[in-house]
C-alpha cells in the first residue's frame, strides 16, 4: 500500500510542477514526472508477491510470474512519452527563439 | 480470407501513405499530392464500402489482428457506430486533403504537412475501429501528437504558444486516460472492451466505476473541448492552417472526444441502462457548453476564432442530445456530430478562403467581399444558415431533434438552453454575413480574386452536402444513423456481439 | 579525430574511440535478442542511437553529421517505418494483418520466433535513427540561434 501512496506521491509533485512553475522547461520536467508515476503505477499494479520477471528460460521451470501485459503497455506509454517530450523540447527552443524568454507568464501574444 | 480485412486497410493506407510521403515527398515534385489524393480516395471509397458490407451483413464485423481471437488478441470493430464515424471522418478528411493541395502552397513544407495529416487520419480512423482500450490510447495519442504539431505548423510566435498549451493540455488528458486504463485493467484484468463491459456486469463494480468515470471524463472531456475544459481549444484551433482547423474542429475533437466518451460510456460502462447518474453529468455539461461557448463567441472578432468558440458550444448540442439517454435524443447528438463535421469544416476551409485572398480574417478590415469571391459567399452562406439552424439545411433538423427530445425526455431547462444557443448563433453568424461579406467593398480589396478550383470545389461539395444532409433524417438514407444509434442504446449487446462473432 | 580543436580533451576522445563500437554492437545485440531476453527494437534503437550522440558530444557535430546526415537519418526513419509495415502486411499471406507467417524454429534460438525478429529489426532501425534525428533537429536548431 505504501508503495501506490509514494506512486501518488510523485504524481502530485509533478502535477505541483505544472500547475505552479512558470519555467516552461520546469513544466515539461512535471509532465515527464507525472507520466513516470502513472508508468510506475501501473506496473505495480500486475505485480504479484515474491513473482519474478516474465520471462520463459530454457534450463528452469517458472511458476511465480509478473503480469508480463503492463509491462508491455508501459514500454508502449514510455515511447508516446518521448515522442510528446521531444515534440515539448522543440517547441520550447522555438519559443525561446520568438519571446526571449522561458517565462510563461511573459508569454502571452493570445488572448480573448 | 474474409472480408473483414477491409477494415485493418483503414488504418494501413494512411500509415503507408505517411511513411512513403516523408521517404519521397521531398525529391519527386508534386508525389505528395498524388499520394495524398490516391489515398484519400481510396479511404473514403472503402469507408462507403465499409457501409455497404455492414448492410449486407447485418450485425458487426470484427477483424482479429494476428489471427488471435478477442478476449486475447486485438481486434477491429465495425458497428453501425464506429461505421458512421469512419463514413464522416473520410468523407470530410477526402475534401480537406482536395483543399489542401493549392492553400498548403504559401507554406514552405508541403510532404511534411501531408505526413502529419495522415497520420492524424491513421489515428483517427484507428481510435473509431479499435475494439480494444489500450488501442484507443495508442491511436488517441498518434492522432494528438500529429495535431500538436500541426497547430504550431507555420512556427509563428502565435502557433507556436497555443501549440504548447495545448499540447500540455493533451498530454494531461492523456495521463488521465491512462489511469483509468490502469485501473481499468487492474480490476477487470482484460483490455477488450467488450470483454471489459461483460466483466463489470458480472463483478460487484460500484466503487470503482465512478472513479474510472470521472478520470475518463476529464481526459477525454480535454480531448472533446467540453465547457470546463474548453480553454485550449480557441487559442489552438484558429493558430493552425485553415485546413488543420478544418480537420481540428470539424472531425478531432469528436472522434477523440465524443467518439470515445459514447463508446466507453455506453458500451463499456452501460451507461444507459445502469449508471444514468453520468448521462445527467453529459446533459449538465452539454447545456452549459452551448451557452457559454456561444457567450464567448459573440464577442469575437477574429473570424476563426469566432468559428473556434461555436465548435464549443455545437459540441455541447452532441453531448446534450447523447446525454438525454433517450433514442430519439441519441439520434439527434449523433445527427448534429454529422452535421456539424460538415459545416464547421466548411466554415473554416470559407475562413482560409477570405484569408487566403484578402490576406486578413479580422472582421473589422474585411467587408463586401461577396462582389469578389462568390463561391466562398455563397458556400459560407450555406454553412452560415446550417450552423444557426435555419430550416431547409441540415443543422435545422438535428437541433429540432434534440430540443424536441430535450421536451419528450421532461428536460425543459436544457431545452431553453438549446433555443437560447440557437438564437445567438443566429445572430453571431449575421454579424459574420455581414463584416465578411456584404457591406461596402473596401479599396484595397477591388483586386482581390476567388481561390483556385480545386479549393473552390471541395467547398461547394460540403455545401451541397450541408443541403443534402437534411435528407439523411427520411427513410431510405435513416438506416445510416439508426444503425449507430441502435449501437448506443443497446449498451451490452455490443458485447455480446463483439465477443459472439469472433468465434 | 583528425581536428583536434572540436570537441573534448584527448582523453575522452580516446576512450570514445574504444567504447563506441562496443556500445553499438552492444545496442545491435539487444535489437537481436529481442524476442528472448529483455529489450528488443525500442531498447536497442535507444542504445544505438546513443552511441551516435555519444559521438557527437565527443567529435564535435561535424564528425557525426559525416557519418550519417540529417537527411540520411530521417529517410531511413521513414524506411524503417515502412519496413514494420512491411513486416505486418506479410502477415496477409498467412490470412490476417500481423500474422506470424514464417516458421517459427525451436525456441530460445536466434532465428525462431518468425517475423518477430524482423519487426524488432525495423523498430531498431526506426528508433536508432528517429532518436538521433531529433537529436540533431535540437542540436542544428540551437545552433542557429546562436549565429
Amino acid at each position: 500500500m505504501s508503495l501506490y501512496l509514494l506512486c501518488f506521491l510523485l504524481f502530485c509533485i509533478g502535477l505541483y510542477g505544472v500547475l505552479r512553475k512558470r519555467n516552461i522547461v520546469k513544466i515539461i520536467v512535471g509532465l515527464g514526472i507525472m507520466e513516470y508515476a502513472m508508468n510506475l503505477f501501473f506496473v505495480l499494479l500486475g505485480y504479484r508477491t515474491h513473482g519474478r520477471s516474465p520471462i520463459e528460460a530454457s534450463n528452469q521451470q517458472i511458476l511465480n510470474m509478473v503480469d508480463p501485459v503492463p509491462q508491455a503497455l508501459v514500454l508502449t506509454s514510455i515511447v508516446i512519452g518521448l515522442a510528446v517530450t521531444a515534440l515539448f523540447i522543440s517547441i520550447a527552443i522555438r519559443i525561446y527563439e520568438k519571446y526571449g524568454t522561458f517565462d510563461i507568464t511573459k508569454i502571452k501574444k493570445l488572448k480573448g | 480470407m474474409g472480408k473483414e480485412f477491409i477494415l485493418s486497410l483503414m488504418v494501413i493506407i494512411p500509415l503507408g501513405t505517411a511513411f512513403v510521403i516523408s521517404l519521397f515527398g521531398k525529391y519527386l515534385r508534386n508525389f505528395c499530392d498524388k499520394a495524398i489524393m490516391v489515398s484519400s480516395f481510396l479511404l473514403l471509397a472503402l469507408s462507403l464500402y465499409c457501409r455497404f458490407l455492414l448492410t449486407n451483413t447485418a450485425g458487426t464485423l470484427v477483424y482479429k489482428v494476428g489471427g488471435w481471437n478477442p478476449p486475447f488478441g486485438i481486434c477491429m470493430v465495425l458497428d453501425g457506430l464506429s461505421c458512421f464515424m469512419l463514413v464522416t471522418v473520410n468523407i470530410v478528411a477526402f475534401l480537406i486533403a482536395l483543399y489542401s493541395l493549392k492553400y498548403m502552397e504559401q507554406y514552405t513544407d508541403k510532404p511534411k504537412f501531408f505526413t502529419l495529416f495522415s497520420l492524424m487520419v491513421c489515428g483517427m480512423n484507428g481510435v473509431i475501429l479499435t475494439g480494444d482500450i489500450f488501442n484507443l490510447f495508442v491511436f488517441v495519442e498518434i492522432a494528438s501528437i500529429a495535431s500538436y504539431a500541426l497547430v504550431a505548423f507555420g512556427t509563428e510566435a502565435e502557433e507556436l504558444e497555443a501549440s504548447f498549451k495545448y499540447a500540455i493540455m493533451g498530454s494531461i488528458a492523456s495521463i488521465f486516460i491512462f489511469i483509468g486504463i490502469a485501473l481499468l485493467y487492474g480490476f477487470t484484468s482484460t483490455l477488450n472492451m467488450a470483454d471489459m463491459a461483460k466483466i463489470l456486469t458480472v463483478k460487484d463494480s460500484f466503487r470503482l466505476v465512478p472513479f474510472v468515470a470521472v478520470l475518463f471524463l476529464m481526459g477525454f472531456g480535454i480531448k472533446a473541448a467540453l465547457v470546463p475544459f474548453h480553454a485550449w481549444l480557441a487559442d489552438a484551433h484558429p493558430s493552425a492552417p485553415a485546413s488543420i482547423s478544418a480537420m481540428l474542429s470539424g472531425l478531432l475533437i469528436k472522434t477523440l472526444g465524443v467518439y470515445s466518451l459514447v463508446r466507453i460510456f455506453f458500451n463499456v460502462f452501460n451507461a444507459g441502462q445502469v449508471h444514468t447518474v453520468y448521462l445527467k453529468v453529459f446533459m449538465f455539461l452539454g447545456a452549459l457548453s452551448i451557452i457559454v461557448g456561444v457567450i464567448l463567441a459573440i464577442s469575437q472578432w477574429d473570424l476563426k476564432r469566432l468559428l473556434a468558440y461555436h465548435s464549443v458550444s455545437q459540441v455541447g448540442y452532441i453531448i446534450l442530445g447523447i446525454g438525454l439517454g433517450t433514442p430519439l435524443g441519441i439520434l439527434g447528438g449523433l445527427y448534429h456530430l454529422f452535421n456539424h463535421s460538415i459545416f464547421k469544416s466548411l466554415l473554416f476551409l470559407n475562413s482560409g478562403a477570405v484569408d487566403y485572398s484578402a490576406g486578413t480574417r479580422d472582421l473589422k478590415e474585411t467587408g463586401g467581399l461577396a462582389k469578389v469571391m462568390p463561391v466562398t459567399y455563397g458556400t459560407s452562406l450555406f454553412a452560415s444558415m446550417s450552423i444557426a439552424g435555419v430550416p431547409p439545411f441540415n443543422g435545422f433538423f438535428s437541433k429540432f431533434l434534440i430540443i424536441l427530445a430535450c421536451a419528450q425526455a421532461g428536460h425543459i431547462g436544457y431545452g431553453i438552453c438549446a433555443v437560447i444557443g440557437s438564437i445567438l448563433t443566429l445572430s453571431s453568424f449575421m454579424k459574420v454575413q455581414k463584416f465578411v461579406f456584404l457591406g461596402e467593398l473596401k479599396e484595397k480589396f477591388k483586386k482581390v480574386k476567388e481561390v483556385p478550383f480545386s479549393m473552390q470545389i471541395s467547398m461547394i461539395i460540403l455545401a451541397v452536402v450541408c443541403l443534402l444532409g437534411g435528407l439523411m433524417f427520411v427513410s431510405p438514407l435513416k438506416f445510416f444513423l439508426q444503425d449507430a444509434v441502435n449501437v448506443v442504446t443497446g449498451g451490452m449487446s455490443y458485447s455480446n456481439a463483439v465477443l459472439g462473432g469472433g468465434k | 579525430m583528425v581536428n583536434n580543436k572540436a570537441g573534448m580533451t584527448l582523453i575522452v576522445k580516446t576512450i570514445t574511440r574504444l567504447t563506441v563500437g562496443l556500445i553499438m554492437l552492444f545496442g545491435i545485440y539487444i535489437v537481436f535478442h529481442g524476442h528472448l531476453s529483455p529489450g528488443g527494437g525500442f531498447a536497442g534503437g535507444v542504445i544505438v542511437a546513443l552511441s551516435f550522440v555519444h559521438l557527437m558530444l565527443v567529435f564535435g557535430k561535424d564528425f557525426a553529421m559525416a557519418k550519417i546526415s540529417r537527411n540520411l537519418a530521417s529517410n531511413l526513419e521513414s524506411v524503417g517505418a515502412l519496413m514494420f509495415l512491411f513486416v505486418a502486411l506479410l502477415g496477409f499471406l498467412g490470412g490476417s494483418f500481423f500474422h506470424n507467417v514464417i516458421a517459427k524454429g525451436k525456441p530460445f534460438d536466434l532465428f525462431s520466433s518468425g517475423t518477430i525478429i524482423l519487426s524488432n529489426i525495423s523498430i531498431g532501425l526506426k528508433v536508432g535513427v528517429g532518436l538521433f534525428a531529433i537529436f540533431l533537429a535540437l542540436v542544428v536548431l540551437e545552433m542557429a540561434k546562436k549565429e
